[in-house]
Formats: C-alpha cells, sequence, structure tokens
C-alpha cells in the first residue's frame, strides 16, 4: 500500500517528531510511506481567512502532490477535513476537478481513522503508562467523525488509562487566526478548556491536532502548570522515541 | 433597533470581566445544552425530520412570493388585514398608524424579535402610544432599560438578585427574593396592563398559508392574552417565516421547541386564524398581520438563502462557545451567536460589523444542533470572503495573507522561510522551550505562552533521516 503522508504545515515547523511519530505508525501497519518534498499547507488558513482564490490554487498543488497514492495519510483532523469536505465544495462548478476531488476525499485520512478503519493497526508499537485525557478537536470531530477511532487505539495500549474531561468535544478556542485576532476570547476559551483537563488529574493531554495542542499547552504553561504533558495521539501511540 | 457591533472587540473585553454576566452564562449549559440534548433524541427519526425540516423551509423560500401571496389570501378571507413593511420604518409606521385608526392609547406586547429588528416601542412611543412588554423577560428589560441578550430567553444575562433589586426599585413594594414570589408580583403589576390595552401585539413564529393562520408558541400565557383581549391585534414577523401546510407546520414544531427550550412542546400553542367571527366568544374585532422584508428579499437567490431557513429557537447560540463565554449584548444588535453574526452583516450592513463573521472558530457545534441544517460556518466563512472582496479587512491582515499565499504556492521559498524562523524561535525560546511574547502576536501571547519549534522542519530532517 503506497501512502502519501501530508504532514501538515503545523508538524513540518513546530513539531517534526510528531512527523516522525506517524512515519513508525504507518510502517508498523506495513505500509509504504512517501513524503512529496514540496508540500506545504492546505490552505486552509486563507479558506478561513476569505481567501478561496488560493485555497483553490493550493488545492491543486495538493492534487499534483498526492493523486498517485492509494491513500493519503494526515496527522490533523483539521487538514483532513480541509481535504475531504471544503476541497471538493470549491471546485463545485468544474466537473472534471470535482471529480478528481472527490477521490482523493476518498482517500485521504486523519491518522486515527486510518490506523482504526482502513489498516486496523492492532499492536501499538509505542508504550504509554498513566493517565490519560483526550480532547476532540473540532474538524475531525464535526466533520470527519473522528471520536471513536483515537479511544480505541488508545485502549489497545494496556498502560494507557483515559480519564475522560467533561465537554472534551467543546472547542478549545484555537480556531487559526481566531486565537491571534480574537486572544482575549480565545483565551479564555482555552482556560476552560485547560481547567476541565486539570480537574482530570491526568498527567497527560492528548489530541489528534496540533493546533489545539499548542493552544492548550500555551495556556497551561502560562497558568504555571509545567507538569501536565501535552501531546500528539501520534506521540502516544507509536511511542516519544524517535 | 441602534447597531453597536462595530464595538465587539471592547465589548469582549468588557463581558469577560464581568462576573455577574459569566456567573449567568455558566447557567446556560445545564438549562439549554443538556435540555436539549434530553429530549432530542426522543425523535427517533432525528436526522430525517431535520433534513425534511430543511426541505420545507426550502421548498418556501425558492417560490417565496408565491406562498407569501397565498398566505395574504387566506388570511384576508378570514378578516385579517396583511401589511407588507420594506423596511423598519415602513414597519413602525404601518403599526402607529393601525395605532391611530383605532384610536389606540396603550398596547400589550408579548415577545417579539422583529419589533426588536424595528424598535417598535420606541416609535410607538414617540407615537404617543404607551407599550408595555408582558413576557417576564422582555418586561424586565424594558423596567431596566435594556435589550434582550438572547433570542429565547432575553434576560438570560441577569441573576434573581438583580432582578429582584429591579422589581423593588420599580414597583416600590417590599423586596422579594424567591422566584415564585417574583412572578407573582410581576403578573399582578402586569394584569391591568392586559385588561387595559386597546392594542396587542404579537410576533408569529410561522404563518401557515393554506390556513392564513399565524402561529406562536409560548410559555408564560401573556400571548395569550395579548392576542384575544384587546380589541386591536397586531403580529409582526419577518417575511420568511410562511410554512406551506398544517403538516408542514407540525414538522417544524417537533424541532423548535426542543431545539429552543429543550421542550417536548411549550405549554402554549396558540393558531391565530383571522378576527373575532360572529358568535366566537373571544378573539379581536380588528387582525392586522406587518410582515417586514428589511433586506431578507435580497438574500433569496443568492448563497445566503440558506440563513433564512432559521426558524430562531437559538440552540446555535446556546451551543457556541463564543457566545457562552461573552453573552449575547456584545454583538451590538438583536441577534447573536452564530445566526446572529450572519443576519447582522446581512440585514444591517456588513461594514457595520467588522468583527462578527470572524469572531469564530468555525468548531461547527452551531451546525450540528440547527433544526433546519443551516450550514452556519459556511455562511460565516462566506461573509469573510465577501469582506476581502469588498476590502474591509484591516491592511495589515490582508498584507499577511498576501504573503502566506504566496510562500504557500513557492515550496522552496516556504522551505526557506521556515527554516529560518522554526531556528529563530527555537532560540527565543530559551532553554524552557517557550516564547514569553512573539511580535505581531500579542493576542496569542497576551493570555498564553508560545511553546518554540523544535528547531529543524520534518522535512528537512526527512531528508537528513533518507
Amino acid at each position: 500500500m503506497r501512502i502519501g503522508l501530508f504532514v501538515t504545515c503545523l508538524v513540518d515547523s513546530m513539531r517534526p517528531k510528531i512527523g516522525f511519530a506517524t512515519l513508525r505508525l504507518l510502517k508498523a501497519a506495513g505500509c509504504v510511506v512517501f513524503v512529496p518534498e514540496s508540500q506545504t499547507c492546505c490552505g486552509q488558513p486563507g479558506y478561513n481567512s476569505g481567501d478561496s482564490k488560493t485555497a483553490k490554487e493550493l488545492a491543486l498543488k495538493f492534487l499534483s502532490e498526492f493523486e498517485s497514492f492509494d491513500y493519503i495519510v494526515i496527522p490533523s483532523g483539521s487538514c483532513a477535513g480541509m481535504i475531504r469536505v471544503h476541497y471538493p465544495a470549491l471546485f463545485e462548478d468544474e466537473p472534471e476537478l470535482l471529480d478528481r476531488f472527490l477521490n482523493i476525499a476518498e482517500r485521504t485520512f486523519e491518522l486515527t481513522d486510518f490506523l482504526h478503519r482502513i489498516v486496523r493497526l492492532e499492536k501499538m508499537p509505542g508504550t504509554f503508562r498513566g493517565r490519560l485525557t483526550y480532547h476532540d478537536s473540532c474538524s475531525g470531530l464535526r466533520e470527519l467523525d473522528v471520536y471513536k477511532q483515537p479511544r480505541a487505539l488508545l485502549a489497545r495500549m494496556p498502560g494507557v488509562v483515559l480519564k475522560e474531561m467533561v465537554e472534551s468535544t467543546t472547542c478549545c478556542g484555537f480556531g487559526g487566526t481566531f486565537s491571534v485576532k480574537y486572544g482575549e476570547l480565545s483565551t479564555r476559551m482555552s482556560d476552560n478548556k485547560c481547567r476541565h483537563i486539570t480537574e482530570t488529574h491526568a498527567g497527560a493531554i492528548a489530541g489528534g491536532d496540533l493546533g489545539c495542542l499548542l493552544n492548550i499547552e500555551g495556556r497551561l504553561r502560562r497558568n504555571g502548570d509545567h507538569d501536565t504533558r501535552v501531546l500528539h495521539i501520534a506521540e502516544i501511540l507509536a511511542g516519544e522515541e524517535d | 433597533m441602534r447597531n453597536a457591533s462595530f464595538d465587539f472587540k471592547r465589548q469582549v473585553t468588557v463581558k469577560l470581566a464581568d462576573e455577574r454576566l459569566q456567573q449567568a452564562l455558566s447557567r446556560l449549559q445545564s438549562r439549554f445544552v443538556e435540555g436539549r440534548s434530553a429530549v432530542i433524541s426522543e425523535i427517533h427519526d432525528l436526522q430525517e425530520t431535520r433534513d425534511a425540516a430543511a426541505q420545507i423551509r426550502d421548498r418556501v423560500l425558492n417560490n417565496l412570493g408565491h406562498w407569501l401571496l397565498e398566505f395574504e389570501e387566506r388570511a384576508t378571507s378570514r378578516g385579517a388585514v396583511v401589511h407588507w413593511a420594506e423596511t423598519v420604518e415602513d414597519a413602525n409606521r404601518i403599526v402607529a398608524e393601525i395605532a391611530a385608526l383605532h384610536n389606540v392609547k396603550t398596547a400589550a406586547k408579548s415577545k417579539s424579535m422583529v419589533s426588536e429588528e424595528c424598535g417598535l416601542n420606541e416609535a410607538l412611543e414617540k407615537a404617543g402610544v404607551e407599550v408595555v412588554e408582558t413576557d417576564l423577560g422582555e418586561y424586565i428589560l424594558q423596567k431596566a432599560h435594556e435589550a434582550p441578550s438572547h433570542i429565547v430567553a432575553p434576560v438570560v444575562h441577569k441573576n434573581k438578585e438583580e432582578i429582584s433589586d429591579l422589581f423593588e426599585k420599580v414597583h416600590g413594594l417590599p423586596r422579594k427574593t424567591g422566584i415564585a414570589e417574583l412572578c407573582r408580583e410581576a403578573r399582578e403589576v402586569l394584569r391591568p396592563a392586559f385588561l387595559n390595552a386597546d392594542m396587542g401585539i404579537s410576533g408569529a413564529n410561522f404563518l401557515i398559508a393554506e390556513t392564513g393562520s399565524a402561529l406562536i408558541v409560548t410559555n408564560e400565557g401573556n400571548g395569550r392574552l395579548v392576542t384575544t383581549l384587546p380589541r386591536v391585534h397586531v403580529a409582526i414577523t419577518g417575511i420568511e417565516k410562511v410554512v406551506p401546510t398544517l403538516e408542514d407546520l407540525s414538522t417544524l414544531l417537533r424541532l423548535l421547541p426542543r431545539s429552543a427550550t429543550g421542550q417536548s412542546i411549550t405549554n402554549y400553542v396558540s393558531l391565530l386564524t383571522g378576527k373575532r367571527g360572529e358568535g366566537d366568544p373571544e378573539g379581536p374585532e380588528h387582525f392586522h398581520i406587518v410582515l417586514l422584508d428589511n433586506g431578507r428579499s435580497s438574500l433569496l437567490g443568492t448563497p445566503m438563502q440558506e440563513m433564512l431557513r432559521c426558524i430562531r429557537c437559538g440552540a446555535c447560540m446556546n451551543h457556541c462557545p463564543v457566545y457562552q463565554n461573552i453573552g449575547g449584548h456584545a454583538y451590538g444588535w438583536v441577534y447573536p451567536g452564530p445566526m446572529g453574526s450572519i443576519l447582522t452583516p446581512l440585514l444591517d450592513g456588513i461594514e457595520k460589523a467588522p468583527d462578527l463573521p470572524n469572531a469564530s472558530t468555525l468548531c461547527g457545534a452551531c451546525a450540528v444542533v440547527c433544526p433546519v441544517k443551516i450550514p452556519l460556518p459556511d455562511l460565516l466563512r462566506k461573509l469573510r470572503e465577501k469582506q476581502l472582496t469588498l476590502g474591509i479587512r484591516p491592511q495589515r491582515e490582508t498584507a499577511l495573507l498576501k504573503a502566506w499565499s504566496w510562500l504557500a504556492l513557492h515550496p522552496r521559498a516556504y522551505a526557506l522561510a521556515t527554516k529560518i524562523a522554526v531556528r529563530a524561535m527555537n532560540l527565543m525560546g530559551g532553554s524552557k522551550g517557550l516564547l514569553h511574547r512573539l511580535p505581531g502576536a500579542s493576542g496569542w501571547t497576551d493570555g498564553r505562552d508560545f511553546p518554540a519549534p523544535e528547531g529543524k522542519t520534518f522535512r528537512e530532517l526527512y531528508k537528513e533521516r533518507s
């Protein structure tokens, strides 16, 4: 199975180790993984800022880079949602391209969705011991129905004790450029999220989207919490060594 | 109503610091979110029902003129008079003329957001008509000289103590503290208002084309008194509220109270058809229906038409993490929350509310609960697109967007830029790996640290390692 890894602009620049954790997981599942070098960003920041034109250009770029793979896997529900849901919407009026985008959309998966539903990874390469709480990022949850998948994978790790927080599906306040444009509001939302995380007394918070995780980590640290670990689900499932 | 949406950002600061408001808002979750969740599951075919409801609304909107004329014909045949108001000024003038025609001195009013849109009370007061709000929440707000902060629960921003204080002040009666006592006091004060009113004013949740009826759903019973006791009844609502048949209505009524207040059905569902007929024991002698356009028809046939499906349940705001943290007043106009962030720029001017379409994480919680499946995040995004096209975004923002676009489309330049940026930020992060300040991104760093990048990009490392 030939997999194209779209690592996402955030993982690429901020947390390469999440990219390597993703590679380990895909290899553990028997996939042959390719990383197109010219990949940049899926276009969502522009799209959500009203710049559909650039979003379309980046969608075409993505298509040319990834169309040839059997599957495309992305360690982010937000970027995967962009490709699965919004790329086709952008080309609604261009039938030939729409067909190609619908086709690539069907083969594009958020990481945990792919591991759980497509390759059905039974044994996780990583080990993790301790209490963990999970934040459901909005796009993965509401655009891709990613909720059970990360939990099912975590349940296959003997050392993991999942402690659910209240309102795990409420937005953490990241929202891309929203987090800078409406910083005060965004901070209050992340504060609520941090409170719910702290209430679980879990040693770590995991999630499937780095944007949310940076937001959560940033608020936890500013609040003086330097102990709660903030990890991408790939880092838990694959283990942190690289 | 005056539009203060331009002041959104400043209002956010004020509302976030308002402890009493924050305490009041903390009750939204149990009252409305959990309330809806508990009863919406009674609809076993929920998704099919939402689809059907959306289709009913689309069927009307795709041929709105036809259904409105059909409604007018049936309503007229039952003795109602239908008035068409293109603008809020028209609506106010029409209602004032009706009042003058029937020699109205006092009016008792039940809840109507369209009347808030028009600023009807003010207009009537100017025309010499005394207006008394009789919905408990609206009555409280009238006495406090405030606007509703929620379309269903207008006074959700106030707590019991504030209302005790207010009643003591305006009623001049000993201070009451229990909810039942406060309600009794309001009821006693309001009773003469119903009995003395020459005119009753209500909204209408729906207009039914096949019968010419106006429907209102209420919980307090004031709606029934207002629409049946006074000589004259004026129902004011938006042109988009028409539905073809009673059968269609029943589908929408399965969803409306459950989505709005977490009730399987409201205490009162009043179907008002025509004026009092000969031999009828009750009902108004004159029934006027005022239908407001105020920009709604300009959305027909555009990508924003879906917004007109809205049945004003308020579920979008109840479930919105932005609304939950700031309440309705910050939005600055009649309609708050996600639906308001779309309606305000559409009905009152896109330039008046530059923040509203942007002040959302597009988390999608609203779209999931919308009973008529309005794609609210998509519509917010379309408004952002429109803002960009019209050039009403801040210059700095559009410049950054352009720079980002160019880089993302030029992989080699992008690789170089990210390579430099992640190294610089890694150094700035120091031993703790946290940036306490980030030039140009104080919106982030005022309240949060920015976790520093690792120092090299994934693609650099991947190349090195393979």
